[in-house]
């Protein structure tokens, strides 16, 4: 790609969004040109999708303008962005399964005579638009009975035929096979042939190497850089989607106390998943914290899952204090004394309407089963107890936990699962979404956990958090543990390297 | 295509219980009797073809039955206490629940409400208004009501097929037609197989909520109107419960009961399948009227058993591969 001028397609310039305090996006500009392929990448709440949603209109921007080919567009809708030349193509298809492909193609656009449908017109341009796409299916049968691949091909057929100039895709090969995601991938050099601009989201690296002229890298809210997909080494990519600068961030690293002699508290060995996560090793001590780093989609939370029993592995051998056990489910998990505290706190975790009392004696009372109820007297003792441990605030145990900023929900949720008096804790990305001061509280807790005797799992995006506090870590990549570091060599360019490494030439030269 | 599987078993069911029927009644198979299965079935299976549209879109229509209690004595009072000429009130009527059909139609777009809340207060609205109308049986004497009972068309073995059979059997085929002919048929199936997916496609998605609703309760005012002409009265009690008869004659039809699937035909066929358990119950003679409900029941049950393992078969891993030539 020479540097030349090219026009540019769409322009965001200064896009701003926010939830309640939450700044989703702070002043993030965006450049599409014609004939581009431009892949849009960051990890989990970077703000890839609250911004294809505020260029696309379906949620309104709080400040920033949108120009397509220089003109200014403001569109209130996904309706109005397609008018526009704006067409999104979302992993899970937005079209209508129970229609025929055909109807799909032309829904609410068919060809009419005095009324009627004319339904052998309206299949045979559907034939001829899928096969402009190198698709030769039944037009007549259901959309739902075909795959996804062919799915998207349809919505991205429909979107191109209304004439859309700028396409945007998000995660469209998630669920797609190599050979569907090879054909996917002529499609979109064909169309971006025409001079249409290609958004490209994904999280598959290879897949944004293979396909994109260029790379745009958010990272919470903010624009970290646009570069050309060309001259951007792939350990340069993964520390704009990770990590701050090294050099900032490599002393921070607090020092945790020798570990050698403490006891095992649960092990897995060979344990996996097809398909899901590859076997791995891993052993949790008490007393120790273990971080999972990755990329998203790298297994980590799979992981946790497995380990938790939320997610039933089909090989290897768990054990708990040296005794085998079988995880079939979480209520497995949680009677061998683990707690899991997962990721999307809104819809996983809390129950926004209970109040904190309940939600902490929630988990509790699940274990002691419904014919042993707490009583309020006691539920009331242990909601006090740990709003004054864990510092909740407000100190109110019968105020509706959604009203609480989401660094004390998360303190609510940790309190569920210390109740239970677990023995593993696992924490999914436990301070995502929280602010600063919040933040540096939850590390703090997690160290203090740990020193109690608990043994700990953690995920984290935020690689110096990881380094601060854990005594391992572990590095997964494509959904497999590819390192393990320990001691010294915990630091935050390891990991990255960990991360990078690409077949054979691995830069391992950082480990000791 | 679509929907074909659950209509010809709905199909089947009809036939074999028809044969089973002829075999132990023999009297059963003649244009006579079926003349009269259209004939008493005529104002449900009018009802039945607008409500086929509403669930499809994935909704519910449960006023039908109380617009048609309305109508009848709506249209009764109309004639003979008020001296309207008989085919102004028709038009009236229509005119009147067309529009409260629409205002449903609004009131669940607008606040979206859940279609069930919405049409049962529709449903308890109609009912007591048309006992505020009247709280008696209105006989209707005039001229075009005697006239319109005694047109028939014969039929070979000495059936009649009578008006109201012909207007039942218009309606089946025209809604038939628009169901599966035009864009509004086609934007019925998308609202039902997702509204979200339909607004972003760029169906109206209110507007169309408001015509559907407002066709099921012009087809419901259709029906009372055919079920004066039957009963030659207006009785503000009459149709009660009618629009469960009318969800369980579309379910049997085929139609998911979530929408997104399903035919007017089937409709029409799960009609003739109550027609004809209650035509055997009469004609047994001691089996007590009770059973055309039981009946209705166990084969409402197997219906939406047979569903929910069609739906279950179709959610199973996807067979067609992307099928990518060069």
């Amino acid at each position: 790609m020479e540097n030349s001028p090219a026009p540019s397609l769409l322009e965001a310039r200064g896009i701003s969004k926010s939830f309640g305090a939450v700044r989703a996006l702070q002043e993030v500009d965006f450049t599409l040109r014609a004939g581009e392929i431009h892949a849009l990448l960051g990890e989990n709440g970077a703000g890839k999708s609250t911004l294809i949603k505020a260029i696309t209109g379906v949620f309104p921007r709080d400040a920033g303008v949108i120009r397509i080919s220089g003109e200014e567009v403001a569109p209130r809708s996904a309706k109005a962005a397609l008018q526009a030349g704006i067409a999104t193509v979302y992993q899970e298809v937005n079209l209508l399964p129970n229609l025929s492909v055909a109807q799909n193609l032309f829904l609410d656009r068919q060809p009419m005579r005095l009324g009627i449908v004319r339904e052998a017109e309206m299949r045979r341009r559907a034939k001829a638009l899928l096969g402009g796409f190198g698709l030769d299916i039944d037009v007549s049968a259901p959309l739902g009975s075909y795959s996804v691949a062919v799915q998207h091909v349809t919505a991205i057929a429909r979107a191109v035929d209304l004439s859309a100039r700028v396409l945007i895709l998000d995660e469209p090969t998630a669920s797609l096979d190599r050979h569907e995601v090879e054909i996917l991938f002529d499609i979109m050099r064909q169309l971006a042939g025409r001079g249409i601009g290609i958004v490209f989201v994904s999280h598959f690296l290879d897949q944004v190497y293979e396909i994109s002229d260029c790379i745009t890298v958010l990272r919470n809210g903010r624009l970290v850089g646009q570069r050309e997909t060309a001259s951007l080494p792939r350990l340069e990519l993964i520390r704009m989607m990770l990590g701050r600068e090294l050099a900032e961030t490599t002393s921070v690293r607090a020092a945790t106390g020798e570990h050698q002699a403490r006891e095992v508290c649960a092990s897995f060995e060979g344990y996996g998943k097809a398909g899901y996560v590859a076997p791995f090793n891993l052993e949790l001590r008490h007393g120790e914290v273990v971080g999972l780093a990755g990329l998203l989609g790298s297994g980590r939370t799979e992981t946790a899952r497995l380990v938790f029993g939320a997610e039933r592995a089909d090989r290897g051998q768990a054990k708990v204090e040296g005794e085998p056990v079988r995880l079939l489910s979480p209520r497995d998990g949680v009677r061998h004394g683990f707690g899991y505290c997962p990721e999307e706190r809104k819809t996983d975790g809390i129950v926004a309407e209970l109040t904190v009392r309940e939600n902490i004696v929630l988990a509790l009372q699940a274990k002691r089963g419904l014919h042993r109820p707490l009583s309020r007297r006691e539920q009331d003792e242990i909601a006090s107890r740990y709003v004054k441990m864990l510092d909740i605030r407000p100190p109110d145990p019968e105020r509706p936990v959604g009203l609480l900023s989401g660094g004390n929900q998360q303190k609510v949720l940790l309190a569920r699962w210390l109740a239970t008096s677990p023995r593993l804790l696992v924490l999914d990305e436990p301070t995502r979404g929280i602010d600063v001061g919040a933040h540096a509280e939850i590390i703090r807790l997690i160290r203090e956990l740990c020193d109690d005797g608990l043994a700990l799992l953690v995920i984290s995006s935020e690689l110096d958090e990881i380094v601060t506090y854990s005594d391992r870590v572990v590095v997964l990549r494509d959904r497999a543990h590819v390192d393990e570091l320990t001691g010294e060599a915990i630091d935050i360019s390891n990991i990255l390297a960990a991360i990078a490494a690409d077949s054979a030439v691995v830069a391992h030269e950082g480990r000791a | 295509m679509k929907g074909l599987p659950p209509v010809l078993i709905t199909a089947i069911v009809l036939v074999l219980g028809f044969a089973l029927c002829a075999v132990q009644f023999p009297n059963i198979a003649s244009t006579r009797v079926v003349g009269n299965l259209l004939t008493d079935n005529a104002f449900l299976g009018i009802v039945a073809t607008g409500m086929t549209f509403v669930i499809i879109s994935g909704g519910i229509d449960l006023s039908v039955g109380s617009v048609i209690g309305f109508t009848t004595v709506f249209v009764a009072l109309a004639i003979e206490r008020w001296g309207v000429p008989p085919l102004v009130a028709f038009v009236a009527i229509l005119v009147l629940s067309a529009g409260f059909g629409a205002a449903m139609g609004a009131v669940i777009h607008v606040f979206d409400l859940p279609p069930f809340i919405v049409t049962l207060a529709g449903m308890f609205l109609a009912r007591g208004a048309s006992f505020l109308l009247s709280t008696e049986s209105v006989p209707i004497t005039a001229p075009i009501y005697s006239t319109v009972s005694d047109f028939a068309l014969r039929l070979p073995g000495g059936g009649r097929l009578t008006a109201i059979a012909i207007i039942m059997l218009a309606i089946v085929i025209g809604g038939a037609l628009l169901l599966t002919l035009t864009r509004f048929g086609a934007n019925v199936y998308a609202l039902g197989g997702n509204r979200v997916a339909a607004n972003l496609m760029g169906v109206a998605v209110g507007r169309m909520t408001v015509r559907i609703y407002m066709l099921s309760s012009l087809l419901a005012g259709i029906a009372g109107i055919v079920f004066s002409f039957y009963t030659s009265a207006g009785y503000s009690l009459s149709a009660v419960g009618v629009e469960l008869d009318t969800i369980a004659a579309v379910v049997i039809g085929g139609t998911l009961l979530t929408g997104g699937q399903g035919s007017v035909i089937g409709t029409f066929l799960g009609v003739l399948i109550q027609g004809l358990i209650q035509t055997y119950i009469n004609f047994d003679g001691t089996l007590s009227s009770w059973w055309t409900k039981i009946a209705t029941g166990v084969l409402l049950f197997a219906f939406i058993a047979l569903q929910q393992a069609l739906v279950a078969l179709a959610r199973r891993p996807v067979a067609k591969s992307a099928g990518a030539a060069s």
